[in-house]
Formats: structure tokens, C-alpha cells, sequence
């Protein structure tokens, strides 16, 4: 703790770049897991290989992950980022072939009678309906980032991972290691709760008894 | 093969000449040609050969057991499965003319397991087909309202309720209103009432028949419950494994069975079930000379022989007074109804 509040502004700069570095591999991921995800939801014959795949490019420990990309890649934040975006598929992907699929299917037969196309039904039905599953996604896949992202500064991306390994490679600075996991851990639980306030801001079941507590207040007042 | 049902007009229901309604100039809003459809990998057509001409404004119910192809039939129709063979016609225009999605936003549709949206509210639903055909917000609106009203479910009540706080009754009931919406011509119901409680389908199939009386909407349904294609069918098609057994009025599916399978499958030795289809009025005597009343137990003209004859069993009255509006109009006696069983009937 003393590390932070005697150095703000040093915590202060490599906090932005994590959050830089983690945001910007988030928005990568979900540009790639989304179109990806909804194409392959409906296609069980293709969704089990792919996540099959996606599941062993995550069992590679993260380290090895980078090593193997730095030929490719290079050093600096490139590298992690690229990391932090096949580790964010996996669970992007499944949960938004899971939220997809669990939409009844009566519901999209009536959709698909009342002459919904497959565009319509997919934003207008299934969507919304998957939404907070898919958001759970973007939720975890935002921590895992956050976690990994430390070690992105063994390779020169920066973030809060600079504060660990100075802290092991000077030895004694206890402080910096603890400032480093303190910061990464707040920020973890920050982006949790907000994206878990979004998550059951889009869950019908909820808006549904929001509505009705608001009915039962007009009534009574 | 290639027998038609399109004419029930001659007793019997079973016409070798397919175009006979249309020389009579009735116009027909749905028309199968030599339907067939075979899915893959099935042993077994699920439709075959099945013409049919169902008339404008009509009410026609397809009665089957299940596996019988009687949903397969219906589904032909908004192109949620494509023919193997033959042809299908709304209005006679090739409905395969019209893209599936505009020919579907022109046809009501209505499905056992209701199939409202959980995410929107009682009016976004019925708002769907509006929507997607571009109606103007405030005709939007309108409309939904004039729909709540329709069903009696008061708008300003149900409007934004979501369909997890309805009852499967009232589910239903918005699930019709949504298929109205469109205000469309033909509507097409797959066992709409399956899967409710015997009370509420009584009244629902009353609301509908009311609904029928004043929106003249062509409605192909299917039920596999007897009654209930009896009460609400003008006229009725009987399938068996694929094809088209009999097309008829619901007292002639009854009375002239084509075969043994019809036979069995509507109970047509039940007299008490048939009396259920012969209106009270048909059966009176007309009002003796200085009649005056004696106590009888009254009932409506539009009633059926069945309550009718239960009315009389009950009370042990050895007539009914047949009233209509606080008016009576007629007697009637348990020979009368043993009459009309003998020559509307089996006669």
C-alpha cells in the first residue's frame, strides 16, 4: 500500500496501460468471437471441433503462448495482445453458442412463421435473449485479461505486471509486489461488478420484476 | 389417388371432380393440388396426393390422429416445409410465387406452445408482424389495442405486461391477437388449445367461434380432439397416414362415415355426440294454439338437442319451452328429439 500512495503517479500511468492493453485485446476478442460465435451456433457439426480447438489453444500456459508468437509478432504489446485475444475466445465463443442455443426453439419456430428472416430473428429474438449469458462471457473473458496481462511486461507491453517482476528481480521490494497485485486485483473486481450490473440490467427475468414492483408502487401510492 | 375433397355439397363429401366449386363461382382462399411431401429418410410420406379447396371465410378443421400429416399439411402453407409435389394456391396465386417471409407476414399463425416473445411485453408482441410490414408507429398502437380489446383483455391492464405474468389461457389468447395483427385473411392454428385446461379451451374455443362470426377470416386448424373439431368446424378434413380420408360437414363426418377408420376414429355410434350438432330450433314443434306456461324449464333455440335432452333428464319436465329473447317460440319434447335423431340423423 505505501508503494501507491508514495508513488501515484508511476501506479497511476502503468494501471492506464493495463487497462489499455486488456480493453483493446477485449474489443479485438469480440469482434472476432462474435461473428464467429453466431455463425457457428447453429452448426453443432462445426461448434464442437471449434470449441474443441479454441479449448486446447487455452490449455497453453500463457508464457509459452507468448514465446511461440514472438518470432512472429515481436516484442511490445502486439504479443500480449495477441495472447490475451485467442484466451478471451474460447470463453466468448462458448457462451455465445451457449446463450444462442438456449433460446427455445418453439419461440424461434413462431418467429420464423411469422416471417421474421434470419437477420430479424437473430437481433430481434435471439439476441436479447442470449444477451446476459453473452455478457457473463465478456465478463470473465475480462478477467482472465486482466490476470494475464501481467506478464505481459517480461516483454516490454508494460501495465501493472511491471511493478511484479521489479519487485521480484530487486530483491526485498516486497512493496512493489504487493502494490502490483493489489492494483491488479482492484481493477479485476472493478470491471466484475460493473459488467455484472450490466449483465442483470439485460436479464428478462429481472426487468420483469423490476415492472412489477414498479406497478405494485404506483398502485399503492 | 388424385380423388378431391374439394366438394362436400353432394352428402358423402367424396367427389371425383376437383373444380366443381369453382364453376359454382365460391371463391376459395387456399387450394392444395396433388400435395405430397416426403421427408428425408422417412419410410413413408408424411402428405400424400392431397387436393383440397378450402372456401373463403370458412372454418376448417384437420382431424387426425397424431402422425397423420395433419400438421405437416398446415405447415405447407406458410412454407415452413415445401412440398414434395403438387401445389399450393391462396386466392389462386401459387404461393411459392411470394417470397416466404412477405407470404408468412400475410398469414396468421397460431402454435400449440404459443411461442411469445419472453423478452417483450404484451403489446411488443402483438406489434411484431406491424412492424416488419412497416406500419406507421401510431397505427401500430392502434391496432394493439383494438386487438386487446378483441380477445377482452383490457388494454390498459395487459399492455405491458410481459407473458411469464399471464396465464396460459390469457397466453393464448394474446398469442391470437398476435396473429391478427397483420390483419391477415388466412389463419392457420396448430392445435391452439392443446395444452390448456379443459374449462378455459371451452371458452376459448367460444371466443373464437365469436371472433370467426365477425372477422369472416379463412382459419385452417388442427386438433386431434374430436369434439372440439365438431364444435368448431364448418367444415371437416379427416386424415389418416398422409392422406385425405374425409372432407365434410361435421354432422355428415358423423352420420356418413366414409369408412371404418372415420367411423371409429369420431364415434359415430355416440347419439348422444351427435345430438351435440342438431340446433333446438330445428327440432321444436311450433307453439300450440293458446299455449300457456306450465312451469317448463326454458331454453334457447341455438342450443343443442344434447343439453336439451339433459335439460329434460334433469328436471324430469315433460317439455321444454323453447324462448328467445324472453319470447316463446316453440315446445320441445323428448319425442321430438327422438324424432330428429331418427330422420336428421340416421335418416
Amino acid at each position: 500500500m505505501s508503494y501507491i500512495i508514495q508513488n501515484p503517479g508511476i501506479v497511476w500511468g502503468l494501471l492506464l496501460e493495463h487497462i489499455i492493453i486488456t480493453g483493446s485485446s477485449l474489443l479485438i476478442a469480440i469482434a472476432i468471437a462474435f461473428p464467429f460465435g453466431v455463425l457457428v451456433a447453429d452448426k453443432p457439426r462445426l461448434a464442437t471441433p471449434v470449441l474443441g480447438f479454441l479449448g486446447i489453444l487455452y490449455t497453453i500456459p500463457s508464457i509459452a503462448l507468448m514465446i511461440l508468437l514472438l518470432p512472429i509478432v515481436g516484442l511490445g504489446r502486439q504479443a500480449i495482445i495477441v495472447t490475451l485475444v485467442v484466451y478471451a475466445q474460447v470463453i466468448l465463443v462458448r457462451n455465445i453458442i451457449a446463450g444462442l442455443r438456449a433460446v427455445d426453439p418453439v419461440i424461434l419456430e413462431a418467429a420464423h412463421g411469422m416471417g421474421m428472416n434470419s437477420w430479424q430473428r437473430l437481433w430481434q429474438i435471439q439476441l436479447p435473449q442470449a444477451l446476459p449469458v453473452i455478457l457473463a462471457g465478456v465478463r470473465i473473458a475480462a478477467i482472465v485479461d486482466i490476470a494475464i496481462a501481467t506478464i505481459g511486461a517480461k516483454f516490454g507491453a508494460g501495465g501493472l505486471g511491471e511493478l511484479l517482476f521489479q519487485g521480484i528481480a530487486q530483491a526485498g521490494r516486497y512493496d512493489k509486489i504487493w502494490a502490483g497485485a493489489l492494483s491488479v486485483a482492484a481493477l479485476a473486481l472493478i470491471v466484475n461488478w460493473s459488467l455484472l450490473a450490466l449483465e442483470r440490467a439485460f436479464d428478462t427475468t429481472r426487468r420483469i420484476r423490476r415492472s412489477e414492483r414498479r406497478q405494485l408502487a404506483i398502485k399503492k401510492g | 389417388m388424385g380423388f378431391s375433397y374439394g366438394d362436400a355439397e353432394t352428402q358423402g363429401g367424396v367427389s371425383p371432380c376437383p373444380h366443381k366449386l369453382e364453376r359454382k363461382g365460391i371463391v376459395s382462399a387456399i387450394r392444395f393440388e396433388h400435395v405430397t411431401k416426403q421427408f428425408p429418410g422417412a419410410s413413408a410420406p408424411a402428405v400424400l396426393d392431397c387436393t383440397l379447396t378450402v372456401e373463403d371465410g370458412s372454418f376448417v378443421v384437420i382431424l387426425g390422429p397424431s402422425g397423420c400429416g395433419k400438421t405437416t399439411l398446415l405447415k405447407m402453407v406458410n412454407r415452413l416445409y415445401e412440398p414434395t409435389a403438387g401445389a399450393i394456391y391462396i386466392d389462386d396465386s401459387e404461393i411459392r410465387q411470394l417470397s416466404a417471409t412477405t407470404l408468412r407476414r400475410q398469414i396468421g399463425y397460431v402454435i400449440q406452445q404459443v411461442g411469445l416473445f419472453p423478452h417483450m411485453t404484451v403489446a411488443q408482441n402483438i406489434a411484431v408482424v406491424p412492424r416488419l410490414l412497416g406500419w406507421p408507429r401510431e397505427r401500430i398502437e392502434r391496432r394493439v389495442d383494438e386487438l386487446l380489446e378483441l380477445v377482452e383483455l383490457p388494454p390498459a391492464e395487459y399492455r405491458s405486461r410481459y407473458p411469464s405474468q399471464l396465464s396460459g389461457g390469457q397466453q393464448q389468447r394474446v398469442g391470437l391477437a398476435r396473429a391478427l395483427a397483420g390483419d391477415p385473411k388466412v389463419l392457420l392454428m396448430d392445435e391452439p388449445f392443446g395444452a390448456i385446461d379443459a374449462i378455459t379451451r371451452a371458452s376459448l374455443q367460444d371466443e373464437l367461434l365469436r371472433l370467426q362470426r365477425r372477422l369472416k377470416k379463412t382459419i385452417l386448424f388442427v386438433t386431434h380432439d374430436v369434439d372440439e373439431a365438431l364444435r368448431l368446424a364448418d367444415r371437416i378434413v379427416v386424415m389418416r397416414e398422409g392422406r385425405i380420408v374425409q372432407y365434410d360437414r361435421p354432422i355428415a363426418v358423423l352420420t356418413q362415415p366414409a369408412d371404418a377408420f372415420v367411423h371409429e376414429l369420431v364415434g359415430a355410434d355416440d347419439m348422444v355426440r351427435q345430438l351435440s350438432l342438431v340446433r333446438v330450433e330445428t327440432a321444436m314443434a311450433p307453439l300450440p294454439a293458446g299455449f300457456r306456461r306450465n312451469g317448463e324449464p326454458s331454453i334457447a333455440p341455438d342450443a343443442d338437442l344434447r343439453h336439451a335432452l339433459s335439460l329434460l333428464l334433469r328436471t324430469g319436465a315433460p317439455a321444454l319451452a323453447v324462448v328467445d329473447s324472453q319470447q316463446p317460440i316453440g315446445v320441445l319434447t323428448l319425442d321430438h328429439i327422438r324424432a330428429t335423431a331418427k330422420n336428421e340423423i340416421e335418416g
